[in-house]
């Protein structure tokens, strides 16, 4: 038996060498560093995932109804009608915010440990495009369920397009296909969802990981570990990804899929933030929901949004400002002037930065899903205005300072001496 | 490395965990797969249909629709119920034996009461329909033809009974569906009696 | 890092306690139901095809599903189903959106999902402070829902009550006086029950699945359990190389 499988093996190999070539380029002898910690599971988590929302999306796609009189029926259908129908559903959208909670992780990983910084600069790119695509990938699949969150999600979102100057309101005319939010919208944007956005997606991904190999992964310590390397031709540093990596990452997944599997087989709905109440009344045209907000993974950027006052008669401000809150991600490598990658090597300045960050997301985060009025309001001396707007401006600062003023603080930190060789 | 050398607690470990993981593979598949089966609409729509029969005349056809399929039902005469006995020698199965039918419509005329038929309107050879050629079309079916059906797809002919000519193309007779009579006039397809 | 993850991971469970007033700011009761009691979602099934379903409709929930409630087919057909639908048949409301609106001024939302949209709490709240207010339209208003369109379906079931509202000193709580006008015919225990049992029965036919999911969930989660420890024991027999 086993001899004939290697037979068999001979025979593909013989003449379909690459990929045999293939596997040892990427796994087999792609040599990684050893000293990878805990964060540095995110990035196979995350492929996981992809996997993930592409079979179980295949599998929604055979019975949902991309039609505006029908879509909401259907996706009760499923989970009613369709036999395990069910949990196809609630895999998919458990992924979606599991797709998020691992990818914020991933980017939070290369800020720790300077993994943007050259010469990775590319892949750093590839990942915030990754990052955008997947953005519009979640916003194009929330309208599809078409409940009332998705409906008027879309209809705000598109209409942030509209205050563009100039152009703007035929550009949201032109997305929607219609004069409000409707059948053609809905149409379109499951074409885009199921078929544009994933193939954009997958090569993204794929340059990614060729760009990724080229120059080698970083590590906790921020080292090359090209620079050392053994008589063998081989980084002293650097075990094969294969089988060293697959199996940690191997166990690695099980255990993210006890976490997955926890969620959606006991709160699926997460307590309203990965499946809103809201969504379970049909979309109404008429009637706006009394409180809307994004899925959580959106809500740091919506409280942007939020908070800019319009100015000039315009919301352009606040739209601008909501966007540059993603784009500013792509300069990161050319912010960052310190000489240290690692977080470990780096001074105080940084490391407090980080940590305002941090508090700076999740407080946007926070806010972007309640009301401006969750926190009262303040007396007479501020004009009774809403505590939460005047916290989620200040936050809004503190957001843009962190990238603004890094080529400061980067630059005048007092970094540690970086050893040559990784620590385990 | 010791990649080279044989490692049982190494080798053992692999094949546990890959079997462990095999099985867990199947588990996700399961669902998926899964959700190819008739969903609930599907099972209400496919449900047993009633027709009522009361005021069909002898030697009537009437066809309902049970699962998007012509269920034929029809009231055989005497002179019809003859004519299937004729044709006895000329078919490839006469006695019913490959079971195209419930066990209790294995009889000589492949019915619960001799006078009706229900037949499944669908040709065992490539799934068209048939049409009924009467004991009239006797120029076009032959000389000794009693009544049945042919299907015009592939020229395959069945007598009175649903039962195929020798010869024709047709593997098996025409499927008699499950039924079950609720009253003298009603007939319920798609379900079988219930044991009481 | 570590207490980063863990304030990540706790973050959605601190929001997720947050709503425990209605829109009108009325305090919500907390619903005590119990999605494994087959006699309650039996009782509740009863009271909505009899007290619901004449204006609200469950579209997408089949008659014969209710064999989950551990009902017969032919005891759904009996007991269950009023109209001449099959028990294959969702349960499909014969007015119309369009009469609805008319008799109303706002249609009968369909009621498939309003376990999901609505909370238990909720519910069991809502069907519970409905008022005598002789300034409706239909003659009747809501604590939990002020100027809703729907008229005390079960009130003969409840009684006629009054309400009084007395706003509260210094911003704080409004004070909620009831009264009993006419009495029900069941007491208010009896009555606290019946809308237990459809609140329960409304939660059930919002996700059908439910107790599915969640005995299926110990299966899943044992079982991956198992692969971790062989999965976990395979990473370290490899990595014992790794110095």
């Amino acid at each position: 038996m086993a001899s004939r499988l290697m037979a068999l093996w001979d025979w593909f190999d013989a003449r379909m060498p690459s990929v045999a070539e293939e596997f040892r380029k990427h796994m087999a002898e792609y040599y990684a560093p050893k000293n990878f910690n805990f964060w540095y599971f995110f990035g196979a988590l995350s492929i996981l995932l992809l996997a993930i929302q592409i079979v179980s999306g295949i599998f929604l796609t055979m019975n949902y109804k991309p039609d505006a009189n029908l879509a909401f029926g259907s996706v009760e259908y499923i989970m009613r009608d369709v036999p395990g129908g069910w949990l196809i559903r609630y895999i998919h959208s458990t992924g979606g915010s599991a797709f998020f909670a691992v990818i914020y992780l991933h980017m939070f990983r290369g800020l720790l440990y300077g993994s943007y910084k050259q010469p990775r600069e590319l892949i750093w790119i590839f990942g915030v495009l990754i990052y955008l695509t997947l953005m519009a990938e979640a916003f194009l699949g929330y309208l599809l369920p078409w409940g009332q969150m998705s409906y008027w999600g879309a209809q705000v979102i598109v209409n942030l397009f509209a205050v563009i100057p100039f152009i703007g309101p035929d550009l949201a005319l032109w997305i929607r296909g219609d004069y409000v939010v409707g059948d053609a919208t809905l149409n379109r944007f499951f074409a885009l969802h199921v078929i544009a956005v994933p193939l954009v997606l997958l090569g993204l991904v794929a340059a990614h990981i060729l760009a990724l190999h080229d120059v080698g992964s970083n590590n906790p310590d921020g080292i090359e570990i090209k620079k050392m390397k053994g008589p063998d031709g081989h980084p002293l540093d650097g075990i094969p990804f294969h089988p060293y990596y697959t199996v940690k990452d191997i166990a690695g997944a099980v255990l993210f899929m006890m976490v997955f599997c926890a969620i959606m087989f006991f709160v699926p709905e997460m307590g309203g933030y990965f499946l809103e109440y809201n969504n379970f009344i049909p979309a109404d045209p008429l009637k706006t929901p009394a409180h809307i907000a994004p899925l959580w993974y959106f809500t740091p950027f919506y409280s942007i949004l939020r908070a800019v006052p319009p100015m000039f008669n315009s919301q352009f401000p606040g739209v601008a400002l909501f966007g540059l809150s993603t784009m500013i991600l792509f300069l990161l490598p050319w912010l960052d002037r310190s000489p240290v990658k690692s977080i470990r090597y780096r001074g105080v300045l940084f490391k407090s930065a980080v940590a305002t960050f941090v508090i700076t997301f999740l407080v946007l985060g926070y806010l972007g899903t309640e009301p401006v009025t969750v926190w009262g309001q303040f007396g007479a001396w501020l004009g009774y205005a809403d505590v939460a707007t005047v916290a989620a401006r200040v936050f809004t600062l503190l957001y843009f300072a962190f990238f603004i003023l890094m080529p400061w603080y980067t630059a005048i930190d007092k970094t540690k001496p970086v050893p040559e060789r990784v620590t385990m | 490395m010791s990649e080279k050398k044989i490692d049982n607690t190494r080798r053992n470990l692999i094949v546990a965990t890959t079997a462990v993981a095999g099985l867990a593979g199947t588990g996700v598949a399961i669902p998926f797969a899964w959700s190819w089966w008739p969903s609930e609409r599907a099972k209400a729509a496919g449900g047993p249909v009633e027709a009522d029969i009361s005021t069909l005349a002898p030697g009537e056809l009437q066809v309902v629709e049970w699962r998007g399929k012509p269920v034929w039902i029809m009231r055989r005469t005497k002179e019809m119920l003859e004519g299937v006995r004729k044709s006895d020698d000329k078919v490839t199965d006469p006695k019913s034996e490959v079971a195209a039918q419930p066990d209790y419509a294995k009889n000589e005329n492949r019915s619960i009461k001799p006078e009706f038929l229900v037949l499944v309107g669908i040709c065992s050879h490539l799934g068209c329909s048939p049409q009924q050629k009467t004991s009239d079309a006797k120029a076009e079916m032959g000389a000794d033809w009693a009544g049945g059906f042919l299907c015009a797809c592939h020229g395959s002919k069945f007598d009175l009974a649903g039962r195929v000519y020798k010869g024709a193309p047709a593997p098996i007779n025409l499927e008699v569906p499950p039924h079950t009579y609720l009253s003298d006039t009603r007939l319920l397809i798609g379900e079988d009696k219930k044991e009481a | 890092m570590k207490k980063f993850l863990a304030a990540l991971a706790f973050l959605p469970l601190a929001a997720a306690v947050s709503t425990h007033a209605s829109e009108a700011g009325y305090r919500l009761d907390h619903a005590p139901i119990d999605s494994t009691d087959l006699l309650s979602l039996q009782a509740g099934a009863r009271t909505f095809v009899n007290y619901c379903l004449n204006c609200h409709g469950a579209q997408y929930m089949r008659y014969n599903r209710l064999t989950d409630l551990g009902l017969t087919e032919s005891q759904i057909r009996d007991n269950l189903i009023l109209t001449d639908a099959k028990v294959g048949d969702t349960m499909k409301v014969a007015l119309t959106l369009k009469d609805g609106k008319a008799m109303f001024g706002a249609a009968p939302p369909d009621l498939s999902v309003i376990g999901r949209s609505r909370s238990a709490d909720w519910l069991y709240t809502y069907l519970r402070t409905f008022y005598r207010d002789p300034k409706s339209p239909t003659g009747w208003n809501n604590a939990a829902f002020p100027l809703v369109a729907m008229p005390h379906a079960l009130w003969s079931l409840q009684g006629e009550r009054g309400l009084v509202v007395v706003a509260g000193k210094n911003h704080g709580p409004a004070e909620y006086r009831w009264s009993q006008i006419s009495a029900g015919t069941q007491s208010t225990v009896q009555y606290d029950t019946t809308v237990r049992d459809l609140v329960n029965f409304l939660v059930y036919v919002g996700e059908p699945a439910a107790n599915d999911r969640k005995r299926i969930g110990i299966v899943v989660l044992f079982a991956l359990l198992i692969l971790f420890v062989f999965a976990y024991l395979l990473k370290k027999e490899y990595w014992k190389d790794v110095k």
